[in-house]
């Protein structure tokens, strides 16, 4: 990935200031008694054909931001733009008609499909309320996108139990893939499965990456994961972007003691490679009453007075290293 | 290698079902020892835990029938004992804590009652000497302000909170056997290493035994001393941590850690994946029961079940490619785990699938 040379217009999808507030309703008159700021006024891009990883802890508000990007919930304030054009700001008929290129695949390979319907009407349905097409052809494409995701095809008929949970993921890809989309958001996509399985589907995510040119936004709390798969990392924290860099360079040199904290939490299995640990203390905040300042400044080891103070804005640190810290590990 | 405290042997499970009698977990033995975790790792449907539930004979409850084998606690079967007996063990001297914390914990009393519980039932007590216990053990187990805690109900508090409470109420008897089936599977990387460390001091401390049920290579690393590798209801390696994780020996073991992204692949790079699927337990492989996913197998693997083989001082691998590979590891024992397994495989490359 060349990302660096690029400059902020050639970006795919782009958020400025975006936020998202969930109201908290509170007694009988169902007064607004305050608001859960699960994602707060972040600003990030992402580049045609790469993977941006996104990673915290429940309750971060990752997955806020990955439906907040797609529109499915539509962000309190600020912008999201997705090839030059604000999301937020479309009407019904022609966001509908941009679904097209933006899909989402979920993280439960169990709750995301129509216990119902046979996997062809599955993974056919995008067909059906996108396209006007007819059965034969229908069936035809199905039959592609299964052979696309590793499936068997003769098994189209079969209903989403009659699968493992491995399997059930491809169909949630396939159904995904159908539309030719340009971008999409993973959410929480490998996290259910075991790692023997993980390990096929990111490589199949991988694959459809290099022969369909996608660009995605990969969501998971699980760090090894996204080191794998991503160019670029952003690390969330109580609904603040903390950090943002390419991948390599993040896991070897973080300056946000929040990401310090999570690379060394990692268990790793060659006991060889294993750093030095950082624990935090305590658990993380509500979002509906963040703490002022700094948010990470209650569990960080190294605050300071003007943390509890001020809170710090993303900013360069080297290259295309961004850090929102006051005092940025060396 | 001195005596065991929990010892199982040859243990079978089997669930009926339309099929027949299907066996979760096959004629498995293992041996623990005070102040030392056994780590049982393996993935979704290997009998893991299954197996921790018949130690606790609570699998009585979930449909499945012990068949056959021996469970050993101080000299005195498991097996045997009546659901009264096991009443007086669970809780007392063998405890168990569970995935999920927030359903593990009784939504309608307080966390102070529910640690107390336990503590006037096993131990005699009276009900202010056990809360005074409860409050003990909360501080214990690191919860700030025990006492004001210990009047709060289970939804007051955190996930990891609610874990900590759950580890209390398992210890406040001062187990002698703790099983510990996934404790931090449902909590945050960052949650997950302060509970880990937890249950690494409280050992040390109480001096117990502790089983514990993970899919994580990584967390078993972590904490255990002595790791048996699950697969379709069998053990199919044993050893310590450093000869299980430095000399992998059984090919599910190492598909297992290679399948782990940044264990050995680059980054973007294709990562190691062990072909097919587990298999379900009612059409398992003849023969060795991972020869179908297993590339380097010989006709041996196909038709004879593999039999425990051991490496050397107590590392014990069920495959057949492992016949002359204590030669490799004694060769060269400082050569990355892969390197030694080409030995195993008969020089075969396991990485190219």
């Amino acid at each position: 990935m060349n990302a660096p040379e690029l400059a902020s217009e050639q970006y795919l999808l782009e958020t400025s200031g975006v936020k998202k507030y969930f109201p908290i309703k509170k007694g009988v008159l169902n007064r607004t008694a305050g608001y859960v700021q699960a994602v707060d006024d972040l600003s990030f891009g992402i580049f045609p054909g790469e993977t941006f990883g996104l990673v915290g802890e429940s309750g971060c508000g990752k997955s806020t931001l990955g439906r907040v990007v797609l529109n499915l919930q539509r962000a309190t304030a600020g912008r999201v733009l997705y090839n030059g054009r604000d999301l937020t700001k479309l009407q019904m008929k022609e966001m509908r008609h941009l679904r097209r290129e933006l899909q989402i695949i979920f993280q439960d390979p169990f709750g995301s499909l129509n216990p119902r319907l046979p996997i062809k009407d599955i993974i056919g349905e995008p067909f059906r309320v996108h396209e006007r097409v007819n059965k034969r052809e229908i069936d035809e494409k199905v039959v592609e996108l299964m052979r696309l995701v590793g499936l068997d095809p003769a098994r189209r008929n079969s209903y989403p139990h009659e699968f493992s949970g491995g399997q059930r993921q491809r169909v949630g890809v396939a159904r995904a893939m159908a539309l030719h989309p340009k971008f999409v958001v993973a959410d929480e996509a490998v996290s259910a499965l075991d790692v023997s399985v993980q390990s096929q589907i990111i490589n199949l995510f991988m694959r459809l990456q290099r022969e369909l040119g996608l660009t995605y936004l990969f969501i998971s709390h699980g760090l090894n994961v996204v080191r794998h798969i991503s160019d670029r990392v952003g690390v969330m924290y109580l609904g603040k972007l903390v950090e943002i860099s390419p991948t390599d360079e993040l896991y070897s040199h973080p300056l946000h003691p929040y990401t310090l904290a999570l690379l060394s939490a990692i268990p790793r299995p060659d006991r060889a490679k294993r750093s030095k640990r950082l624990i935090l203390q305590g658990d993380v905040p509500s979002p509906a009453n963040p703490p002022p300042g700094c948010r990470f400044h209650p569990r960080c080891p190294y605050a300071q007075a003007l943390c509890r103070e001020e809170e710090p804005l993303l900013r360069s640190s080297e290259g295309d290293h961004r850090v929102a810290c006051h005092f940025p590990l060396g | 290698m001195s005596v065991s405290l929990l010892e199982i042997k040859d243990l079978t499970v089997g669930f009926p079902a339309e099929q027949g009698i299907l066996k979760a977990v096959d004629r498995v033995s293992l041996k623990m020892e005070e102040g030392k975790t056994f780590c049982l790792v393996g993935e979704s449907g290997s009998g893991k835990s299954v197996t921790s539930l018949s130690i606790m004979r609570l699998i009585d409850y979930d449909g499945g029938d012990i068949l056959s084998g021996e469970i050993f606690f101080h000299g005195e079967d498991l097996v045997q004992k009546s659901q009264e007996e096991m009443i007086k063990l669970r809780g007392y001297k063998l405890a168990m804590i569970f995935q999920e914390p927030m359903s593990a914990l009784n939504p309608v009393f307080t966390v102070g009652d529910q640690i107390a519980e336990a503590v006037m039932l096993h131990q005699k007590k009276g009900k202010k000497e056990a809360w005074q216990d409860a409050i003990e053990m909360l501080r214990l187990v690191g919860i700030p302000a025990p006492e004001v805690r210990a009047r709060q109900y289970p939804h007051e508090l955190s996930g990891g909170m609610c874990q900590r409470v759950v580890i209390a109420m398992a210890l406040v008897c001062k187990p002698e056997v703790l099983i510990a089936d996934e404790p931090t599977t449902a909590l945050d990387v960052t949650v997950q290493a302060q509970i880990l460390d937890l249950l690494r001091q409280l050992k040390a401390e109480l001096n117990m035994a502790i089983l514990l049920i993970t899919h994580d290579m990584g967390v078993a690393a972590e904490v255990a001393d002595q790791i048996a590798v699950m697969y379709a209801g069998v053990i199919v390696e044993e050893g310590t941590v450093e000869q299980v994780f430095s000399h992998p020996c059984h090919p599910y073991t190492l598909g297992l850690l290679k399948s782990i992204p940044g264990y050995e692949s680059e980054r973007g790079k294709d990562l190691y994946a062990i072909p097919g699927n587990i298999p379900s337990l009612a059409q398992l492989p003849q023969g060795c029961r991972f020869h179908p996913r297993c590339v380097p197998a010989r006709e041996k693997c196909r038709l004879e079940e593999p039999v425990p083989h051991d490496l050397g001082s107590g590392h014990v691998v069920k495959c057949w490619l492992s016949e002359g590979a204590e030669r490799a590891e004694k060769r060269s024992p400082d050569l990355p785990a892969d390197m030694n397994q080409g030995e195993v495989n008969g020089g075969k490359e396991v990485r190219t699938l």
